[in-house]
């Protein structure tokens, strides 16, 4: 019984901190600008990214080779996605309210797979002026 | 074991290199620990096999080392989110108290046992401190928000070590629910060990100490 509920509340914890460490990412982000070249590269105008868009720009960050320490925080960011993506569906017809709060933390999510395109753009590019003035 | 050490070493050099390893002494020490138990464990490993007596003892005494140093990583963090109240002092005395308490309830528990009572000790100690680590956590992470604490580094170590906390802790309950489940409670601490210093590291690599967010924001409401 005391271990059911050790086992309960650890999970509950565990999902909050979770939730909680994804959206520290996702905020780090939000307010980081992105560069004219990443604005091409994502069409985006603005700082805010339809949730949809968040497929692609994982996509085209795979094109970029990966800078190994952003690995661990994408995935983190990609199983939160898709947390929130499953509440959206689920809460369009129970819980409305919940479906449009998920739906801005899926904007987020896109803004920050941007922000880190950019980051990947910025970083490959150094890489081959280094190689190319060697 | 060898990806375990090389993050954990990881974590240290980051320290060092971004000149933060003295405010953040704890997580350093922990770091440092249980990157000289993994060595330590690989030559014991080597010299006496995995079903020795020798590595049995060891693997339970390391334990217990890595559970304090880990408790010590925690209780580092609270005297940095309190650092400006100047709570040193009491959130030392509070953290000694809690420990002797555990310390205490557990070697109560190992009295009654009929095996070894050092060993029954330790093993009670390491699962008690980690369900104590879990709750708090929790409580930092309470205080962090009702602090409007804004450091983005130290919000990003707090959680990590509250998303460690508790699958380990769900983990043992999880041994103790379904001990036939053992693929998965034997695979999930290794994978957690390499976690928790990855993003350790990432927090010192990749964010400044001056790096700033909005903690009301981290709260999730409905609107």
């Amino acid at each position: 019984m005391i271990a059911a509920l050790i086992f309960v509340c650890s999970l509950a914890a565990l999902a909050q901190f979770f939730v909680s460490y994804c959206r520290s990412a996702l905020i780090s982000t939000a307010r980081e600008p992105l560069s004219i070249r990443a604005r091409d590269v994502t069409g985006l105008v603005g700082m805010t990214a339809s949730g949809e868009e968040f497929r692609l720009y994982m996509e085209l960050l795979q094109l970029c080779p990966e800078r190994r320490d952003d690995r661990r925080v994408l995935r983190s960011v990609r199983i939160y996605y898709r947390m929130v993506s499953w509440l959206r569906s689920m809460g369009a017809t129970l819980w409305p309210k919940a479906a449009s709060w998920a739906e801005v933390e899926r904007s987020r999510c896109a803004y920050f797979a941007a922000v880190m395109l950019d980051r990947h753009i910025a970083y490959n590019r150094a890489l081959v002026a280094e190689q190319s003035s060697e | 074991m060898f990806a375990g050490m090389a993050f954990e070493l990881c974590v240290v050099v980051c320290a060092l290199v971004r000149r933060s390893f003295r405010r953040y002494i704890g997580l350093n020490l922990y770091m440092a620990v249980a990157c000289g138990c993994d060595l330590a464990g690989y030559r014991i490993l080597a010299l006496h096999g995995v079903k020795s007596a020798e590595y049995l003892q060891f693997y339970y005494y390391a334990s217990f080392m890595l559970t304090i140093a880990l408790y010590i990583a925690l209780i580092n963090l609270y005297s940095v989110v309190f650092d400006e109240m100047h709570a040193d002092k009491l959130v030392r005395f509070g953290a000694v108290l809690l420990l002797l308490g555990t310390c205490a309830v557990s070697f109560a528990v190992a009295w009654q046992s009929t095996e070894s009572m050092v060993m029954r000790f330790i093993i009670e100690v390491s699962q008690n401190l980690y369900f104590v680590g879990v709750v708090l956590t929790y409580v930092l992470w309470g205080a962090i928000v009702k602090l409007r604490e804004t450091r983005t580094r130290l919000v990003q170590f707090v959680l990590s070590l509250g998303i460690y906390f508790s699958a380990l802790a769900a983990n043992y309950a999880l041994r103790n629910l379904w001990p036939s489940m053992s693929m998965i409670w034997i695979y999930l601490p290794p994978v957690l060990g390499c976690l928790l210093p990855l993003s350790w590291a990432y927090a010192f690599l990749r964010l400044s100490e001056e790096s700033k967010l909005a903690p009301a924001r981290l709260g999730v409401t409905v609107r």
